[in-house]
Formats: structure tokens, C-alpha cells, sequence
């Protein structure tokens, strides 16, 4: 059915992909632009009005709560947070990386039974999971009751309230996260690269270094981008784990639409949070592209 | 690519408009009651805490009136508060929260000025309770249940050195240290170091705020944990020894532990309310009327102590259900006249953001 | 680990299944539980379709940084702020919450994932077989369902099980975007859990586990077959 080359058919031909165009895009983009731009429109225009007496929003233009938002103790609070999400994030690519390659050695039959396990916690419910940490850290918990049986110590240990517990909180949310896209970019390299790389005199090693993690770096950024978002934002596992002694912008922001019931100062949180994730985002997507750029050549 | 960033630009500026022309709540007006309206053809959806009701509620409401009941849960009142001050109906009738919220909500137009002839089990209503600070005449709420903040503490943990003050949680001796817990929730947070200064619970000086603040945060080293919810188990596991509660739950842990005692510290603590509103966005105000009236009917309100172990400011309920539980649970003996000794927790309205400051830089730090 | 906390409550009364009969008799957990299906399942397919669109649009049709990241903002984007500015939207509009409004929101952070994740599978298969599938006549519809589609089925099922995951598990957005009659789980448990971890609620935790390991093992086996080609 070739189409015959004439004006009108090369017309057809630009509309049928324009249309095509419009299709696969269109759909998506105007759910965004509804349901996340609009709504980003509304905190916006929050951040500029001000707090009523009792909660609320009253329209009284102020920029106050810009300036407010620059004090010390909420930039603290922020930095404290990005430094136990980059932690987390460092600790589930440390683990989740050697967990989802050796998944793509495996029999095929058998990478799928090992998603699923790996999945598998993830379909406990996100608070149960955190308590069970609670339960099995607490100084009257098994691991400490059980450290004391054998005689290791003689006191129990305070390994949860710290911002360690922490950090080990939100790695356990969040590991799946990171292995899923992980394994999605390595289970589609084709092994016929590294092979070449092999009979052109690399080692596994070298071949590893140069084809397997470039190629992997793809999955290997989103997965960063997945853990590190929820932790930062996280308010549950600081409350949870940190006792509620340490907390994080998440909380910030739930104590502001919350307990305060200053949407507009809160709504700054939020807004600050979203640009400094945005630029953070542009980031890996350069560097994905130059890195993916060298490897294909 | 200009288009598309056009686009993108030119829809966020249209969500900022529509953001500042958003409707404001359209106030319905106080409506007069039918007192004929059929409760059967009406429906119920409540919100309260928890475990801090019966279980047989619902159905019991429904088996009498024929009105389908719903009840949600919120953990927190800054939960509730936040779902109805979020500007449009909420599909909630009757919501129960503390006083100094009930108020806020007052404030706002939210909520209905009940209607006395369609409550006449008011009747059993102690005296006290129509005085709270929150709401004097209980004109727009109904205390549900009252009570008071403490220490609850391991009697058999802490011998010879049972808690009497605020400071002895405040700043522990070193035994103690890290065996601790204090509430969460900002005002029950302030609570120990405003009476340990001597200050008042609603104070609004922010000199005198920020004594509080430097008190909070040398206590806070001390400290195993802030809890609001799960602070008598750990005293039951002895994870912790003494911890900020409020009187009811403290007897939770009593009920699991004999050895958990209740102590008001000789500076002084707060007299709380938890009430019932209904919502002016309700379309079931009769239905919601017949709620209250019938949970301060004397036996209802009394299975409510039975189930829950909190005091209520009703007098019948409190004559049936006192003399079994008193022995287990002293602190349900504390008599209103007692109850008025503590300073009633109002809100705080423009403060509330200093407290909420403050609250923020003890836990941050 | 997993089974070892879920499975708590057989530890200390030995082994029992009362606690299964409770969760059964107990009306607002299994309220909680049918919502939270219908609404994850509602969400997966409309966050599937529309993802993968998008996905092929940006990997095919028009390449732009500007357009990726707003895909995939709502991934990023802090679920607190992303749920009061729902309820903001919502309420404006006069929508009464329910679970339709917490499908819509749930749908709109589980396709940027699908979207992140399809479009990092695409990015590395060579789009010159789907060249090929045109040139020889085959239509850019007809492409993408012979050709595209099978090459990314595995993205589509690694997308499609996190969808469902972080559909059931959500908490934040379902919180305010919700109707107070329609709670779905995880808004059942956390005002249960508040008490501390109690027996049910393990029992619960176990018996969501065992379903969903159920769906995803049938849906695995399904797509097995074809995988082999």
C-alpha cells in the first residue's frame, strides 16, 4: 500500500503525523496541565496571599512569606533533609545495583520470580513497614533482646530516634525504587556489546565499566530520582523512626497545612522544595544525555 | 519547544487566576429545624478519633432512628480541622474535636449554633462544662468527653522516685534519661514547660514563649521520644518510664499494667474538652442534632466511659459507670470541681503561628 | 524479612488464624480494602495508556528536555503540596470528593512513573525497527501495536506493577482528596495504627500481601509466554 507521491499524499502524509503526534502526546500532557500545572497555579497564587486569622487564605497580597522562608531554621531543616535522602539514595544504589544485576544473570524463568520478591515488601503497607522497624530496633525489640541472649552486649543498643534509623527507614521503603529501573536498563543491553568489548582485549572489569554501567546509568538516575524524592518529602519515617526529634522539610511542610494552617507559608515550603528538585532533575537529564551520547558512539 | 514552554507558562498563570478567584465557603444561614423531619430519610457521616467510641455506635444509632451512620477517623485535630477549613463541603455532619479547635472553627462561620430544644438530655449536663473557656454556654459544641494532661509513669520502675512536677519530666534524673516521652501536638508540647515556668497555657508573650522554647529544648536531650499515640505501650514494655499524657489514655496502659500510675504535677496542668460540632454545610442537621441528644443520653454516654475510659461531663453517666471503674482507674475519679482547678485551653488565633515557630525550632534543632 | 514482622502475631499465642476472622468481621477494614482495589486498579490502566503515550510521543515524536521534565514532574512533585493543590482544584470546582478523586489524583503521579520508565526503555531500543515497520506499509497505529508495544513490554510490566503499588500503598493525596465516607486502607490503617501494630492489622498486612504476590505471579506467568519472542 505505498502511498502515491503526490501533493495531496504527501498532505495526508503530514497530517496522519501530525495527528499521530497528537495522539501519543496529547493525553498525557493535558492530564498534567490539569491536574498538576493548574494546582501548582493555586499554590502559587497562595504563596503571595496571606494566612487568616483562624486558617485559610485571605486576599492580602504579601511577600512576606517568601522572606520568611529564607530564615536559617527552615534552610537548616532543608539541608538536613537533603543530606538523609542523598544518604539513603547513596545506600539503595550501593545495594540495589549488585541486587538487580545479578537478577539479570539469572535464568529467565527465574528474573521474574525475583522481581516479584523483591516487589514483595513493597505491597506491605508503607506504615507497617516502618513500625515493624520499630519493633525490631526498639531497646525492648527482638534484635537487642536477641543480642543480649547470646551475650554480645549487656545493654540494649538506641539504634532507633537517631536520624541513622532514619536513613535506614526510608532505604528500606524505598530499595525496590531503585532496582526496578535499574534492572529494566541492564536486562536490555545487549550482551553481544560487552562480547565485543571482551574479544576487543577488555577485561570483564573494563567491560563492565565502559559498556555495562554507562548503558545502565539510564535506570540507574531514575532510581535515584525515585528514592530521593520520597525521602526528602517524607514526614512519616522522621516522625515514625526519628522519634519526632529530627525533622525534615516533609514534616515542615505538614506542620505549615496542618497544625499551623499557614497554607501560604507552606505553600513557599512546597514551592521551594519543587524548584530545587526541578533543577536537580535538569541535572541528571544533561548528564544522562552526554553519557548516553559517549556510548553510542 | 517556544510553543510548548508558552503553553506551560500560560497554563500555571491560568490555575494562579483561577486560584485567586476561587470561590469562597457560600454561607448557607442558620436554618431552623424541622422538628418533624424524618430521621430515617437522613444520613450520618461523623468524624472522630480512633477507638474513642464504641464500636456499636453506628449501628445502635441506626437500629433507634433509621438514619445510615458513617463514622471516619482523623488522628489528629489539625487533620480534621484541615479537611474543613479547606474551603468547600466537606460531606461531614458532625465532627469531633477539642475545644480551642471548636472555637476556631466558630470563628470561621463553620459550624451551626445548636439548637437547645432539639438536646434536651443538656439536661444532664454537669454544671461546670457550661462554662469551658472555648465556648462558654456550649452554644456551638458539646463537650463529648474532658479530662486533664499528666505524667503517667511505672510506679514499679521509678520507686522513691515518683514524679510530683513537670520538672521531674522536664529534666529527668540521669537514671531516667532517654526513658521519656512528651506529646507531639504543639500546645501539648508547650504544656510542661509553660507550667514548670509558671506561665499560662495560652500565654501569648513571646518573651515568655521563648523561655518556654530554651526549656523545651534542653528537655528534648532527654528524651526517648515525642509521641502522641503509642507512648503507654512503651511505658507497658518499659522502653519508657514517664511520659506526657492526657488522663484517659493513660489508663490504656493501666489497664495492661498495674503498675502505671496517673499524677497531676503540683504546678498545675489544663482542663481539655473534646466536643461535637455540626457543620453548617450539613444537610442532615436533624439527624446530627439527634447524635448529640443521644450520646448524652445517660446510658449511651455511660457505655461511651465504659468503652473508652475517659471521663464525661455527664452526670448520670458518670453516677452509673464511676463506681467499677474508679478502683482500676483512679484518674476517672478526678471530680469536675477538680477538673476547673486546670486552665481551659482556648485558641490562640493569630499566636497559634508563634507556638507553631517555636514548635518547629525545638524539634529542628 | 517481610514475612518474619507480618507474621508477628503468630509468634507469641502460637499459631492461630482468629485474627483473620476479626479482619473479616470488621467493617471498615474491608470498606477500606475494596476501595483501595478499585482504586488502584482504576488508576494503573489510566496512568498505563496515558504514560505510555506520552512516553512514545517524547521518545519518537518530539524530542525536549522542557517537555520530559514537565512529564515527569509529577513524579517529583512533594505529595503533600500536590494534594492540597488538588483539593484546592477540586473543591473550586465543585467536585464532591470521593474515590473518583483520588483515582484522578493517584493516576497523575503514577503515569510519570510509567512514563520515566517506559521512556528510559525506549531510549535505548533502536527505533529503525519500527522505521522498518513503516516502510513497508505498515500504519504508525498498526506500528505501535505490533511493533513498539511488544518491544517495551516488560517496561510496560515493571511500570504497571509500580503503579499498582504506589496506588494501594498511598496515603497523603488519598488523605485529601478522598470523600470521608470512602476510606480507602491505608487511611483505615494509619488511624488504627496510631494504637501501635496490633494483631489484626498484621493479619491484614499479610493478607494484602498474599493477594497482591497472587495477581502479580498470574499476570507474570501470562506475559511469560509472550516474552519469548
Amino acid at each position: 500500500m505505498a502511498p502515491a507521491v503526490k501533493s495531496e499524499g504527501r498532505d495526508a502524509i503530514k497530517r496522519r503525523a501530525l495527528l499521530s503526534r497528537a495522539v501519543f502526546l496529547v493525553p498525557g500532557l493535558t492530564y498534567i496541565t490539569a491536574f498538576m500545572l493548574i494546582p501548582l497555579g493555586f499554590i502559587i497564587a497562595y504563596t503571595f496571599l496571606s494566612r487568616g486569622t483562624y486558617g485559610g487564605i485571605e486576599f492580602i497580597f504579601t511577600s512576606e512569606n517568601y522572606t520568611r522562608a529564607l530564615d536559617s531554621l527552615y534552610i537548616g531543616v532543608l539541608v538536613k533533609s537533603i543530606l538523609i535522602a542523598a544518604a539513603a539514595t547513596l545506600l539503595a544504589f550501593l545495594i540495589g545495583f549488585p541486587v538487580a544485576y545479578a537478577i539479570t544473570k539469572l535464568p529467565t524463568n527465574r528474573q521474574n520470580i525475583m522481581l516479584v520478591l523483591i516487589v514483595l515488601p513493597f505491597w506491605t503497607n508503607f506504615l507497617i513497614r516502618t513500625y515493624a522497624w520499630i519493633v525490631l530496633l526498639n531497646t525492648q525489640g527482638f534484635l537487642n533482646k536477641g543480642l543480649i541472649n547470646i551475650g554480645v552486649i549487656s545493654q540494649p543498643l538506641e539504634l532507633l530516634y537517631k536520624p541513622g534509623a532514619i536513613v535506614l527507614g526510608l532505604l528500606y521503603a524505598y530499595i525496590p525504587l531503585m532496582i526496578l529501573p535499574i534492572y529494566s536498563s541492564l536486562v536490555r543491553i545487549d550482551p553481544a556489546m560487552k562480547e565485543a568489548a571482551i574479544n576487543l582485549g577488555a577485561t570483564p572489569a573494563q567491560a563492565f565499566r565502559q559498556v555495562t554501567l554507562p548503558l545502565a546509568l539510564p535506570g540507574v538516575l531514575i532510581g535515584a530520582i525515585f528514592v530521593f524524592v520520597p525521602s526528602v518529602g517524607n514526614f512519616i519515617v522522621p516522625e515514625l523512626l526519628g522519634g519526632g526529634k529530627t525533622i525534615m522539610v516533609g514534616n515542615l511542610i505538614r506542620d505549615q497545612f496542618l497544625k499551623a494552617r499557614d497554607w501560604p507559608f507552606g505553600s513557599v515550603l512546597a514551592l521551594s522544595m519543587v524548584i530545587m528538585l526541578c533543577a536537580l532533575f535538569f541535572i541528571q537529564a544533561r548528564v544522562n544525555r552526554r553519557v548516553l551520547g559517549d556510548a553510542r558512539a | 519547544m517556544r510553543i510548548s514552554r508558552t503553553a506551560v507558562a500560560a497554563t500555571a498563570v491560568a490555575g494562579l487566576l483561577l486560584g485567586l478567584t476561587a470561590c469562597s465557603s457560600s454561607d448557607t444561614g442558620a436554618s431552623a429545624l424541622d422538628s418533624n423531619a424524618d430521621l430515617s430519610t437522613q444520613t450520618l457521616t461523623i468524624s472522630n478519633w480512633a477507638a474513642y467510641y464504641p464500636e456499636d455506635l453506628a449501628a445502635k444509632f441506626e437500629e433507634k432512628f433509621g438514619t445510615k451512620v458513617t463514622i471516619a477517623n482523623h488522628a489528629t485535630n489539625e487533620e480534621i480541622m484541615a479537611k474543613l477549613t479547606a474551603g468547600a463541603d466537606s460531606g461531614i455532619d458532625v465532627a469531633f474535636v477539642s475545644g480551642q479547635f471548636a472555637q476556631a472553627l466558630a470563628a470561621q462561620g463553620l459550624i451551626e449554633t445548636l439548637d437547645k430544644s432539639f438536646i434536651p438530655n443538656e439536661a444532664n449536663l454537669v454544671p461546670e462544662a457550661a462554662e469551658l473557656s472555648y465556648d462558654k454556654g456550649n452554644k456551638y459544641s458539646m463537650p463529648y468527653a474532658w479530662g486533664t494532661t499528666g505524667i503517667c509513669y511505672r510506679a514499679d520502675l521509678m520507686k522513691g522516685d515518683e514524679p510530683t512536677s513537670w520538672n521531674d519530666l522536664l529534666m529527668p534524673k540521669p537514671k531516667f534519661k532517654g526513658k521519656v516521652t512528651m506529646l507531639a501536638t504543639e500546645r501539648w508540647l508547650m504544656l510542661p514547660a509553660q507550667k514548670a515556668l509558671g506561665y499560662s497555657i495560652n500565654t501569648q508573650d513571646e518573651a515568655e514563649m521563648g523561655k518556654v522554647k530554651d526549656l523545651l529544648i534542653k528537655a528534648k536531650s532527654n528524651l526517648l521520644a515525642y509521641d502522641d499515640t503509642t507512648f503507654y505501650e512503651r511505658l507497658v514494655s518499659g522502653e519508657a518510664v514517664m511520659v506526657e499524657a492526657w488522663d484517659g489514655w493513660c489508663n490504656y496502659g493501666i489497664a495492661k499494667n498495674k503498675n502505671i500510675k496517673f499524677v497531676v504535677p503540683s504546678e498545675g496542668s489544663d482542663l481539655w474538652a473534646d466536643t461535637m460540632v455540626i457543620l453548617k454545610t450539613s444537610k442532615n442537621k436533624e439527624a446530627a442534632h439527634a447524635l448529640i441528644n443521644h450520646i448524652f443520653d445517660k446510658d449511651v454516654h455511660s457505655w461511651v466511659v465504659d468503652n473508652i475510659l475517659y471521663k464525661v461531663p455527664n452526670i448520670p453517666a458518670m453516677e452509673k459507670s464511676l463506681p467499677a471503674l474508679v478502683g482500676d482507674f483512679p484518674n476517672m475519679g478526678i471530680t469536675p470541681a477538680e477538673l476547673l482547678k486546670g486552665e481551659g485551653i482556648v485558641d490562640l488565633g493569630k499566636a497559634s503561628a508563634l507556638y507553631t515557630r517555636i514548635a518547629t525550632e525545638v524539634t529542628a534543632k | 524479612m517481610s514475612f518474619n514482622e507480618s507474621d508477628a502475631p503468630f509468634t507469641w499465642t502460637g499459631f492461630s488464624t482468629k485474627w483473620y476472622s476479626v479482619l473479616v468481621n470488621s467493617p471498615n477494614i474491608m470498606e477500606g480494602f475494596k476501595n483501595t482495589l478499585i482504586v488502584a486498579v482504576a488508576t494503573t490502566i489510566i496512568s498505563l495508556v496515558l504514560g505510555t503515550l506520552l512516553a512514545i510521543g517524547l521518545a519518537r515524536y518530539q524530542k525536549s528536555s522542557a517537555l520530559e521534565a514537565v512529564a515527569l514532574t509529577p513524579a517529583i512533585f512533594p505529595d503533600l503540596a500536590l494534594a492540597i493543590g488538588l483539593l484546592a482544584l477540586f473543591t473550586s470546582l465543585h467536585i464532591t470528593l470521593g474515590l473518583h478523586s483520588v483515582i484522578i489524583s493517584h493516576a497523575l503521579f503514577c503515569m510519570a512513573f510509567i512514563t520515566a520508565i517506559v521512556r528510559g526503555r525506549l531510549a535505548q531500543i533502536d527505533s529503525s525497527l519500527e522505521e522498518a515497520a513503516q516502510d513497508l506499509g505498515d500504519s504508525p497505529v498498526g506500528t505501535f501495536f505490533r511493533v513498539t508495544l511488544p518491544s517495551i513490554k516488560p517496561a510496560l510490566i515493571a511500570g504497571g506493577l509500580l503503579a499498582f503499588t504506589l496506588s494501594l500503598d498511598e496515603f497523603v493525596i488519598a488523605f485529601f482528596t478522598n470523600g470521608p465516607s470512602t476510606p480507602t486502607l491505608p487511611i483505615v490503617i494509619y488511624s488504627m495504627v496510631r494504637f501501635g501494630v496490633s494483631p489484626e492489622i498484621n493479619a491484614l498486612a499479610t493478607v494484602v500481601l498474599l493477594i497482591s504476590a497472587l495477581i502479580v505471579t498470574i499476570a507474570q506467568r501470562n506475559v511469560k509466554v509472550q516474552d519469548q519472542i
